[in-house]
């Protein structure tokens, strides 16, 4: 009988567990409901060095950080992200490359510049989302946000061809490209964009015509030199 | 007075009416903006997001063409682009090796923010004077946004919290502007075309922040902004279930209008949502 009470106690202590979507939606709340271990192998593996190379790329100096959280408290996106600010400062010390990498954080961060702002140490954290970012475009590591990397390159890419932005071109580029297209339409939200898009048309605000400067070659020249293409 | 321009590539497109009162508005002030010959892009977030080198030396371009005309001074109406040039002057001076990116550029120019250029008090004084049709009974929200204040230490804005500067300049234009605690939170502009979910949730905390400090409208200094709020207000309005309206207007139509200018009616054309119903209600634009 008591066996029974408990087995079933058991039971119901699983299935109150979160689902798993829910709980690797904040990054390190999920520690404490993992299994530390499966398999004999550790749920993760630090990276040795990852605050060195971090540190020694953006040259801002994450190790100060003593987890006060005003980064988070004023960071108008936490709400999108997996790992906060400050959790991001802390997993970058832990070594938690892979997690980091691979997280939605560094691309749903709007560069509002708001946590640099406000930082005790002068941890300029918005530049450490730059490096993030940057390193993970190098290493085209797969992250939850496909289609950042893409925008971004989109956009440089017009940038390269005329030396200033062509609004009308890049909107559609990033539209095909990302997969935007299809996941509007799947989601009925496309007639909006439509009309939004012809309004904005009809209202002379993406003119037709792209422009280019006369010396293209010296913008392409940047590009060359800094290895961005 | 002749001064360096630098316009972004947003005036030539969906800030279009920012560019149009911009230009009307300065003449009014004897101001002549030059644009700079064959000026390109900044890079914007993009550039800064993937490489750091390219996030300077794009910005950097456009200052050694200004220092090679001899201009000490350059303003810009985006306060995307005055962040990305300010940081590229501060980084590219004094670097005594400089990396070869096909331009040199020795330091020491000066550049403003079109808003805080304006807000001068000799210019706030002649702004008083060409006043023809105070705004009376407009009650304004000034939203200044993230970038043109942050990061302190490159905007060099001396009150990054709090800035005042388009408050006083609407002030003068007769208009009531309000306290409230948003006027520098983000709006998404960055994330507008890859995460418009976040985008909808920011502009609904704005707007809904801005009525309930009983604003009338909103007001930026920012073609990013503008273009993000003017045309997501009513998806959000729409996915939060609310029913604000709030018109944004840039803050140099507002000038334009206070002044009697006549592009007036061809700058308000271009907005998404009415601008207009507010300012005919007001007695402000005749119908
Ligand atoms: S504000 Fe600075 S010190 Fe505080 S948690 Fe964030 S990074 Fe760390
Ligand atoms: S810069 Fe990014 S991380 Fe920092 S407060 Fe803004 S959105 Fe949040």
């Amino acid at each position: 009988m008591s066996e029974q009470t408990s087995l079933e106690e058991e039971k119901s202590q699983k299935t109150n567990l979160p689902p798993e979507d829910e709980s690797s939606s904040r990054g390190f709340n999920s520690l404490a409901i993992k299994p530390l271990r499966t398999e004999n192998k550790p749920w993760f593996e630090p990276k040795p060095f990852f605050l060195k190379e971090v540190e020694s790329l953006s040259r801002e100096k994450v190790s100060v950080c003593y987890q006060c959280r005003k980064c988070s408290n004023g960071c108008p996106v936490t709400f999108a992200m997996d790992f906060l600010p400050n959790q991001l400062m802390h997993a970058i010390k832990m070594g938690l490359r892979d997690e980091i990498l691979g997280s939605s954080t560094p691309w749903v961060c709007a560069s509002c510049q708001t946590c640099t702002t406000r930082c005790p140490n002068d941890i300029d954290i918005a530049h450490v989302m730059d490096t993030l970012r940057q390193l993970s475009v190098q290493e085209k590591t797969v992250n939850k946000e496909r289609n950042a990397p893409i925008f971004h390159q989109v956009f440089l890419d017009s940038i390269w061809r005329r030396g200033r932005v062509y609004e009308l071109g890049m909107l559609q580029t990033y539209a095909l490209k990302s997969g935007d297209f299809k996941d509007k339409m799947a989601k009925g939200e496309l007639m909006n964009d439509l009309k939004l898009g012809w309004a904005m048309l009809t209202k002379g605000k993406l003119p037709l015509l792209p422009k280019s400067i006369r010396r293209v070659k010296e913008v392409r020249n940047i590009f060359k030199k800094t290895k961005s293409r | 007075m002749k001064v360096c321009f630098y316009p972004g590539c947003a005036l030539h497109g969906t800030g279009r009416e920012y560019g149009e009162s911009i230009q009307e508005v300065s003449q009014i002030l004897d101001i002549q903006l030059e644009d700079l010959d064959d000026w390109s892009c900044c890079g914007a977030s993009s550039g800064h997001t993937t490489n750091e080198a390219l996030a300077i030396g794009l910005p950097g371009r456009n200052l050694a063409l200004a220092e090679k005309i001899g201009a000490t001074e350059m303003v810009t109406p985006c306060p995307a682009c005055f962040v990305r040039l300010k940081i590229a002057e501060k980084k590219l001076k004094g670097t005594g090796s400089q990396p070869d990116l096909g331009f040199t550029y020795s330091g020491g120019i000066k550049i403003n923010y079109l808003l805080d250029y304006l807000c001068d008090p000799e210019l706030l004084k002649k702004i008083r004077d060409k006043i023809t049709k105070p705004l009376n009974g407009l009650r304004v929200a000034c939203y200044y946004g993230c970038l043109s204040v942050r990061p302190p230490k490159m905007t060099d804005a001396k009150n990054p919290e709090n800035p005042q500067n388009m408050d006083r300049l609407m002030e003068v234009l007769g208009a009531q502007s309000i306290p409230w605690s948003f006027k520098t939170d983000c709006c998404g502009g960055s994330l507008a075309l890859t995460r418009i979910d976040i985008v909808r949730r920011l502009v609904n905390r704005l707007f809904l922040m801005a009525v309930e400090a009983g604003a009338d409208c909103i007001v930026t200094a920012c073609p990013l902004c503008q273009a993000n709020l003017d045309t997501r207000e009513a998806e959000a309005a729409q996915v939060f279930q609310q029913n604000y309206n709030l018109p944004v207007y840039y803050f140099t139509e507002l000038l334009g209008l206070a002044m009697g200018l006549s592009g007036i009616d061809s700058w308000l054309g271009r907005h998404i949502v009415n601008p207009r119903g507010l300012l005919e209600e007001k007695g402000l634009l005749r119908l």
